[in-house]
């Protein structure tokens, strides 16, 4: 018996060293869909047709704020991984719901900030600019989406099950995803609204 | 010994077997292609011309590395083969320093004289250079858009349109502006110089210069939608005197050309009648061009593409 | 009423199951032999050993014997599209030909979209999961259930592509469906949502899968096992999968991006709106030329293995071919403006493309060089799969110095676009990736059925399929020259091509009869299998790992993972009288999973519904997505595990069988 626990025990080491290769290569191929959309929204941002331009529209105070608000999500997210690798399930289940209600807002944000822009008549069909930007940010938007039911599954699963081993994988695996989001933020930010705004 | 002359004589049979249905094929081909027009060999302009013999050069230095293949190929499978026991035999030999390095010399040494002509060629053939005018000669400049499905040709500065119909001076430098009103299709007439996309909302161009007057076929070569496959025109190559004539036919036609004639011509169509037409609208080009660029059309400059 | 029906059904209406008789009787046709094998396998009472056994299994054995499966059978549907399209071009000379120039256009899309994506992937991630796990000592894929679902997101995008059969139209936009003709002013049917679902799911599939072998390739091979002692073909999968993995990510967002302009009249590629048609066109070569390479390096791995072992030789300059491998990766990258030279880019941007895409040929030559040397002084045996190797080498270097030809860009000008490029392509897919797969086919059967495949018959096919390709293709490079461009469904008589447009239908039909003889060497191998049973596993004398085990190989594939020393593992174990370790562990295998069956499902009702506009039915269906892989994931990980006694057990009673 003692032989199958340390088969099994084994096994599911090199499982979660495969996933954890399997997630950074997954990272990696996000990474050139984004790097698409940036070409894209880079060749098309001066298409604007008629339509207003990136300087128009863009409400820097607000995605300043937006940003913020995400970059702390992810502080918290730090925390959460910390605090769940101590063992302290109280601190790891806090600072893991503070990381979806942060998250949660700055999505909401975005989506008050996509509908100003539609009933203004400034929607994505309006012109290629219009589409490449609603559709690059709204990309990363939808992976907020994605990590955020992923953060209310984790909640669940700590709330049921306690830190269990193969959670504080699954944790890492989601915090490395939060942070990629981080990144490919700061570039849609800089990129898209810094630049945008100045041009 | 019987099994072995058996053998031969089977190797033997199979190998005339095989080189008479190679002879049969290739007089197969020879008697299909006897008369008819190869215009990417049988080229008629300067432009064609010159990417013939790079199409030959290429062919031949390919050539370099293919005929050993094939030989070597052959040989080695003959001498080689399983029965022969006289050949020698190697089953650990895992590679050879020199050979290796000989194949990947050569070849980089091949490509590098491609290479040059490659750069020398692709800037000389530049579709967007114009041609050496001689002493005293102006250049022919036509506009052409690409309808559904049909070909318009714009002669700017005269009073003349045509559809379906290229006419064009000998040996005269011709510079097209190419642009569609219609998906993406290619500009493409084989005997006098190779292809060029025609797009929507920007303009490429194609130089080219025919040297004997003759009529050849233009096509588009790009699928453009159901009534792409009729999609072909005829460029008649005249000596000036005549070109003169021709393009003075505009003035003379009854279908005249405005920008409201056009968005009705415009229309899909599989009517491939060559017309002439009475040019009323000299920027009718541009527009067409500015009716994709801008929100409203007939405001910005056009578009180009590369120099 | 409307209102309702259209909230019900989209723009799904009973028109649209109306066809003219030629499309109506393909999809009667397909009903009725689906109906037919549906009805078979209920009458057998099969249902629940087919779900247990092949759909539900994550063993990569079945699932690559799935792949080869719908491989297989959409060849079959692409050379019935090949055929209409050949026999119509040598109808229409000055006519009208039997089929309607929009009907055609279907036939001429479908063709190509179904070759490469559902025959030619199909083929590579079909062997890929055969062959990999055995040829690196491992018992399985890094993520069995995931690859499980990218065989039914392959399975689902298969039965979109086909769907138009029976509902609908087909793109008839060509196979990488360039706008503006694809977007909806030129294209509002259903057909290019077709084109695009179909690819966006099989396509996520390849992305899946891709990961999973990069990880199965890096993380499980035998212990010993460096890299540059993997065998070739799994070097050149590495190569391939790589590709895979930063191509098709570019897939995904192009045809993402082209459906939000269908969708939702945005504008990337619109003529106006300030879309820019052009940049599809780059975004789309830059995955679509690396998918070649995709497709053709797995193929040269292949003949990478069969060559030295019917030479009875060690490969020739091993190391020569794993850089030619990593060249050609990295290159495969650096040309895909070569597909449109015509786009006026400019001189210099051409040269660069024009002399990177002859530098590609250099590596690829130096493949050629090394397997015809691994045949000097060796001892070659003309078997069915050398002769399809030779068959290869005279396909593929012909189609080369086409593609040499092509690579300057002047004379690009003349062939772009021509049947001239039609035939290059062809020869390099259908002379690499086609003739590559059959070489695996015949030389990898043994393993997995245990016993080989008839030679004589064989030998017959290799000569019908090369006659009829010859006959096929010949022509194409002569039209190519005479002016002739490709996708024509008429052209004028006076231009004297209908001859040739005869020969290559004639080509096709010997192609047709070389299948033929390929089905007949099957049905006379199984018939007469006790004459050609393989009871050692190692019917060829084979040099690689998957040679060592029993045919076929057990669910766990290695009773003890080997340890490997050298190249060529099996041989040298071989060589040095090595005898199976029997120090059995337990041994752990995943259990069967339902997940990628019911997430293909749902993938296949998503994309039917979305190209219908079905909403209700694509957020029901979008909901099952997330809700089976929570599910699926969240739950705890089962394992069943192999005890040693059982290993004895099921060893004893093989070798039993075997002896």
């Amino acid at each position: 018996m003692s032989d199958l626990i340390r088969v099994v025990d084994a096994e599911q080491a090199t499982r979660n060293e495969r996933k954890a290769l399997g997630f950074w290569i997954y990272i990696m191929t996000d990474c050139v869909l984004f790097a698409t959309l940036f070409a894209t929204y880079a060749v098309l941002h001066g298409n604007v047709f008629g339509g207003p331009a990136g300087k128009d529209i863009f409400n820097l105070p607000f995605v300043l704020a937006e940003t913020l608000i995400l970059l702390t999500s992810s502080f918290t997210m730090g925390l959460a991984t910390i605090m769940a690798a101590k063992g302290n399930r109280h601190q790891a289940y806090t600072w893991l719901a503070a990381t979806f209600i942060l998250g949660f807002s700055f999505l909401m944000m975005e989506i008050s900030e996509f509908g100003s822009l539609i009933i203004d008549g400034n929607g994505p069909s309006r012109s290629a600019f219009l589409s490449s930007f609603f559709t690059l940010v709204g990309t990363h938007g939808l992976h907020i989406t994605v990590g955020l039911l992923w953060i209310l599954v984790m909640l669940w699963r700590f709330y049921k099950h306690g830190l269990k081993k193969q959670d504080l994988h699954r944790l890492s695996l989601l915090a490395l995803f939060w942070h990629f989001l981080d990144v490919i933020w700061i570039f849609i930010f800089t990129i898209v609204y810094l630049m945008g705004s100045l041009s | 010994m019987t099994r072995v002359r058996v053998n031969r004589s089977r190797n033997i049979a199979i190998a005339i077997f095989l080189a008479l249905v190679t002879v049969a094929i290739v007089a197969l081909f020879v008697f299909l292609l006897a008369g008819k027009p190869i215009p990417v060999l049988e080229t008629h302009g300067t432009i064609a011309d010159q990417e013939r013999t790079i199409i030959i050069i290429t062919a031949l230095l390919a050539a370099i590395v293919v005929v050993p293949v094939f030989a070597m190929l052959a040989i080695f499978a003959w001498r080689y083969r399983a029965g022969n026991s006289r050949a020698k035999y190697q089953p650990n030999m895992s590679g050879h320093r020199g050979l290796e390095l000989l194949w990947w010399g050569i070849p980089c040494l091949i490509i590098l004289v491609l290479g040059i002509i490659t750069y020398v060629s692709t800037h000389n053939l530049d579709p967007y250079k114009q041609l050496p005018l001689a002493k005293g000669q102006t250049p022919v400049k036509v506009q052409v858009v690409a309808l559904q499905w049909r070909w318009l040709f714009i002669y700017p500065g005269t009073q003349t349109a045509s559809m379906n119909d290229l006419t064009i001076p000998v040996n005269t430098p011709i510079e097209l502006s190419i642009t569609a009103d219609a998906p993406m299709n290619s500009f493409w007439i084989p005997a006098l110089a190779g292809q060029v996309y025609a797009m929507s909302g920007m303009s490429t161009k194609l130089n080219l210069s025919a040297d004997s007057v003759g009529t050849y076929n233009g096509v588009s070569s790009n699928i453009s939608g159901s009534g792409f496959a009729a999609m072909s025109f005829k460029v008649h190559v005249v000596n000036s005197a005549d070109y003169k004539s021709w393009v003075q036919q505009g003035a003379h036609s009854m279908s005249m050309l405005t920008y409201s004639d056009y968005e009705d011509i415009a229309k899909p169509s599989n009517d491939s009648t060559p017309r002439i037409y009475m040019l009323m609208d000299d920027n009718l080009f541009n527009d067409i061009i500015n009716s994709y660029t801008s929100a409203s059309p007939n405001q910005n400059g056009s578009m180009e593409m590369g120099n | 009423m409307n209102n309702l029906r259209e909230i019900i059904f989209g723009r799904l209406t009973w028109q649209a199951f109306q066809h003219d008789p030629i499309m109506g009787g393909a999809g009667v046709f397909m009903v009725v032999a689906l109906l037919a094998i549906m009805g078979y396998v209920t009458y057998k009472h099969k249902w629940g050993w087919l779900w247990r056994n092949w759909f539900t299994s994550l063993d990569p054995k079945k699932i690559g014997a799935m792949y080869l499966i719908v491989a297989f059978i959409m060849l079959l549907r692409g050379l019935a599209d090949a055929l209409m399209m050949r026999g119509q071009q040598a109808l229409a000379s000055g006519a009208n030909g039997y089929l309607s120039a929009d009907h055609f256009q279907q036939v001429f899309t479908a063709h190509g979209s179904i070759m490469i994506f559902f025959v030619a992937m199909g083929i590579v991630f079909g062997v890929i999961n055969l062959i990999v796990p055995l040829q690196i000592g491992a018992r399985d894929v890094a993520f069995p259930k995931l690859n499980s679902i990218s065989f039914w997101l392959f399975a689902a995008g298969m039965i979109i592509i086909n769907a138009p059969l029976i509902a609908g139209e087909f793109s008839t936009a060509g196979w990488l469906a360039y706008p503006p003709l694809s977007e909806l002013q030129y294209s509002p049917g259903v057909g290019v949502d077709y084109w695009i679902w179909s690819l966006q799911i099989a396509g996520i599939g390849s992305l899946i899968s891709s990961i999973n072998f990069v990880v199965t390739i890096f993380k499980m091979r035998a212990p010993g096992m460096t890299l540059m002692k993997m065998p070739i073909f799994v070097w050149s999968v590495l190569g391939s999968m790589v590709l895979v993995m930063f191509a098709f990510p570019i897939l995904t967002a192009t045809l993402g991006m082209l459906s939000l302009g269908r969708l939702l009249g945005m504008h990337f590629f619109t003529a106006g709106g300030g879309g820019d048609a052009m940049m599809y066109v780059n975004l789309i070569w830059a995955w679509g030329h690396p998918e070649v390479y995709i497709l053709v390096l797995p193929a040269f791995g292949i003949f990478s293995e069969v060559v030295p072992v019917f030479s009875k030789k060690k490969l020739f300059g091993y190391t020569s071919m794993v850089w030619a491998i990593a060249i050609i990766t990295l290159l495969s990258f650096t040309v895909w403006l070569h597909h449109f030279f015509t786009m006026g880019a400019g001189a210099d941007v051409n040269t660069f493309f024009g002399i990177m895409t002859m530098i590609i040929a250099i590596p690829t030559g130096v493949k050629v060089f090394n397997w015809i040397f691994t045949m000097w002084r060796g001892r070659v045996q003309f078997t069915t799969a050398m002769w399809w190797f030779i068959a290869f080498v005279v396909s593929f270097t012909l189609g080369g110095v086409a593609g040499v030809m092509m690579s300057v860009p002047p004379a690009d000008f003349q062939f772009h676009n021509s049947l001239f490029l039609v035939a290059h392509f062809h020869t390099m897919i259908i002379g690499g990736v086609v003739f590559g797969a059959f070489a695996g086919f015949n030389y990898w059967f043994p393993k997995f059925f245990g016993f080989k495949l008839n030679e004589r018959i064989g030998r017959w096919s290799v000569f019908m399929w090369v006659l009829g390709f010859l006959l096929a293709f010949t022509p194409l490079y002569i039209l190519g020259f005479m002016g002739a461009t490709r996708r024509l469904d008429h052209y004028d008589a006076s231009l004297g091509w209908q001859g040739l447009f005869i020969v290559a239908a004639v080509g096709v039909g010997l192609i047709l009869v070389g299948i033929g003889l390929q089905l007949l060497q099957v049905g006379v191998s199984i018939w007469q299998r006790k004459q050609s049973l393989d009871t050692s596993g190692d019917p060829w004398d084979g040099r690689t790992l998957e040679w060592s085990l029993p045919n076929p190989p057990a669910e766990y594939n290695f009773a003890v993972i080997p340890t490997v020393t050298e190249r060529d593992a099996f041989w040298v174990a071989k060589h040095n009288n090595a005898q199976p370790s029997t120090d059995y562990e337990p041994i752990v295998v995943p259990e069967n999973s339902g997940l990628g069956a019911v997430v293909g499902s749902l993938a296949l009702v998503f994309g039917l519904a979305i190209v219908w506009h079905i909403w209700w039915l694509v957020i029901v269906t979008l909901v099952g997505v997330i809700l089976a892989l929570i599910i699926s994931l969240t739950r705890d990980e089962m394992y069943t595990v192999i005890t040693t006694d059982e290993i004895k057990q099921i060893e004893a009673a093989r070798e039993g069988a075997a002896a």
